[in-house]
């Protein structure tokens, strides 16, 4: 995968992003590749501080890689500076986890939503924008009349609308969406998640879409990257990742997910994962999950294991990877609770 | 940004109304801007009317003040005075609102040695006793009203600075910040349209608050022959000339001090009103987003 490939839109190649702290040098992300190609979902999922953030932030060049490159439209932005990446921002626009934090308690709707039509001169006139403006509250299901008011006028799904018209304005070539529903109530979350979907559908949108746990992004996404403490520990398509999981962390993921049906609830066997996530300062030896994991083995101390493949476009970095059908309907399960947040 | 201001500024209003004391502050400074404005034509006589016949009257029909040294009429000389005091606060406030805030802002925006080099120039001048820097200032570039202005506006410079570095390091770190920085806007643009006006209420009443020392401050240089030069009128001044008559003419002393007393007052009270109302919600407002995010 390189930036020649026509169709990928952005790409992370071998990125790290490492924090210096008191505490030690942190690796939110360590070594991590992917790319997101025109027209797809990606889906990244991961518990708190794995990373996946830091990741899709590297990806917006609001974080500064430490190593590694990051693309964006066919050019390298690794190392430009801030100011020149000013123009290449329109490219990639970003939807974040808080609607009430990321829009200005200053500004009104219409003003946050112009704001990257003024950036980027995407406007000719005022009356243009205006008309743009209006244009992007009806797409993401707003009243025009909402240009004129407050965020905090606004209702916490309303104001992620607004949050999705600012980054559809620019017409970009990916929208990164970062845990867009995860601060949402349970109702508004389906409502985003079908707008979303909507937009995808009718604009050809091009989606990384961050999310902690497997059930948000599954129905979203054609293809899904988990990450844990820094790397991506398995990759593929979803009916792969949710069926067949090669990597004992994803099992343990998709195992945590419960399960509408009792009877299928009752025979769900459960991973249940010790101790927290160990800390990015000091990561283990080997393999960074072995510590958690139920099938660790002496070897898996000794060998930091790459990503390799265990089917068809699936990749797992385990040492002993699982194979075989998943038992207990798991992934039956999180259908059905996806399901059911999509009709509420 | 209109309809917030609005909402904002009636609720401010509001507020305000049911503080007797600001109330009674406010309308001493409408009092103080009219005779600011009108004192010439208000004046009952020229200021510098000098009537040997006349001198060091005490206050009468004729001159409700009294007359000075050299027959001049008091009650006008304090009124036409009181442009010069507002003038010099304005202007040195404006001084150092507009330098304090430009610096305030790019050492907190930029961090980094930008940052430190202009804060500890900052602390240098907050270092020194605000009159002695003013002198100081005054001795270099010489007595006058407008060195006046400047000397007292970098006096004031680093509380801006300070104030408003204060509020970018917390605002620079908000969501909507780092969403503006992804879409694509110049750090200009971020400083202008999204940091300035977050922070603007502590500003608010910094200036008020300022607008009160400058003139005290004016009032101190002219006592100390470093402000305006006579025979213009000041309040500081006439309290200098009026020392030496102290015991025989009080009303020389009075007036004038009883003119800045009251202004550096009702400034205060304006100030202290500002910041009861602006400064909860700006901390609930802080508050909420920081348990949001």
């Amino acid at each position: 995968m390189s930036a020649d490939t026509p169709d990928v839109v952005a790409e992370l190649d071998d990125l790290k992003v490492h924090f210096p702290t008191p505490a030690g040098t942190v690796r939110a992300v360590d070594g991590v590749s992917l790319a997101v190609r025109r027209g797809e979902t990606l889906g990244l999922v991961g518990e708190s501080g794995s990373g996946k953030s830091t990741a899709g932030l590297a990806l917006l060049r609001l974080v500064d890689p430490t190593a590694g490159r990051v693309r964006v439209a066919g050019a390298d932005v690794t190392l430009w500076s801030r100011r020149r990446l000013r123009a290449t921002r329109r490219h990639v626009a970003m939807v974040f986890q808080d609607p009430q934090a990321s829009l200005d308690p200053r500004r009104t709707v219409g003003d946050s939503i112009a704001e990257p039509l003024i950036v980027h001169r995407l406007a000719a006139s005022t009356a243009a924008r205006r008309a743009r403006v209006a244009e992007l509250l009806d797409l993401v299901g707003l009243r025009a009349d909402t240009a004129g008011r407050y965020p905090h006028e606004l209702s916490g799904g309303q104001r992620q609308r607004v949050g999705v018209a600012r980054a559809l304005a620019g017409e970009p070539d990916l929208i990164v969406l970062d845990e867009p529903i995860a601060s949402l109530d349970l109702s508004v979350q389906a409502q985003i998640m079908n707008l979303l979907r909507h937009l995808q559908r009718d604009l050809g949108l091009t989606y990384l879409f961050i999310a902690h746990d497997l059930a948000a992004v599954e129905h979203m996404s054609d293809r899904i990257a988990v990450m844990y403490l820094g790397r991506i520990v398995e990759t593929g398509p979803p009916e792969r990742i949710y069926r067949h999981p090669a990597h004992p962390y994803t099992a343990a993921l998709l195992s945590a997910v419960p399960v509408a049906d009792p009877r299928v609830e009752r025979e769900r066997r459960r991973i249940v994962l010790t101790g927290d996530i160990p800390s990015p300062v000091d990561p283990p030896s080997g393999c960074r999950f072995r510590t958690r994991c139920p099938q660790a083995r002496p070897a898996c101390a000794e060998t930091d294991p790459a990503l390799a493949e265990v089917g068809p476009g699936h990749d797992a970095a385990c040492l002993f990877p699982l194979d075989g059908e998943r038992d207990g309907g798991v992934g039956e399960g999180a259908t059905t609770r996806a399901d059911a947040a999509g009709t509420a | 940004m209109s309809a917030t201001t609005e909402s904002t500024g009636r609720r401010v209003l509001d507020a305000l109304r049911r503080d007797p004391l600001a109330v009674g502050g406010t309308i001493v400074l409408v009092l103080l801007v009219v005779v600011g404005v009108a004192g010439p034509w208000l004046a009952p006589a020229g200021v510098n009317d000098v009537d040997v016949d006349q001198m060091l009257r005490p206050p009468s029909g004729a001159h409700p003040f009294g007359t000075d040294e050299l027959g001049r009429d008091v009650l006008s000389r304090v009124l036409v005075a009181a442009r010069v005091s507002l003038q010099v606060g304005a202007v040195s406030v404006g001084i150092a609102l507009v330098a304090g805030v430009t610096l305030g802002l790019f050492a907190g925006y930029y961090r980094g040695w930008l940052d430190s080099v202009l804060m500890r120039c900052m602390d240098v001048l907050f270092a020194f006793p605000v009159l002695l820097l003013a002198v100081a200032i005054v001795a270099v570039l010489g007595p006058g009203l407008l060195t006046a202005m400047v000397a007292i506006g970098v006096v004031y410079t680093p509380i801006f600075a300070r104030i408003t570095r204060a509020g970018v390091l917390s605002v620079r770190e908000q969501v909507f910040v780092r969403a503006a920085v992804s879409i694509g806007a110049s750090d200009v643009r971020i400083m202008r349209r999204h940091v300035l006006p977050n922070i603007a209420a502590p500003l608010i009443v910094q200036t008020s608050l300022s607008l009160a020392f400058a003139i005290l401050s004016e009032a101190a240089l002219s006592f100390l022959g470093l402000g305006i030069q006579p025979p213009a009128p000041a309040w500081g001044r006439m309290l200098f000339d009026g020392r030496g008559f102290v015991t025989d003419a009080w009303w020389l002393g009075v007036f004038p001090g009883a003119a800045i007393f009251l202004t550096v007052l009702a400034f205060n009270l304006v100030g202290d009103a500002l910041r009861d109302v602006l400064d909860p919600r700006q901390l609930t407002l802080g508050e909420a987003r920081r348990s949001t995010t």
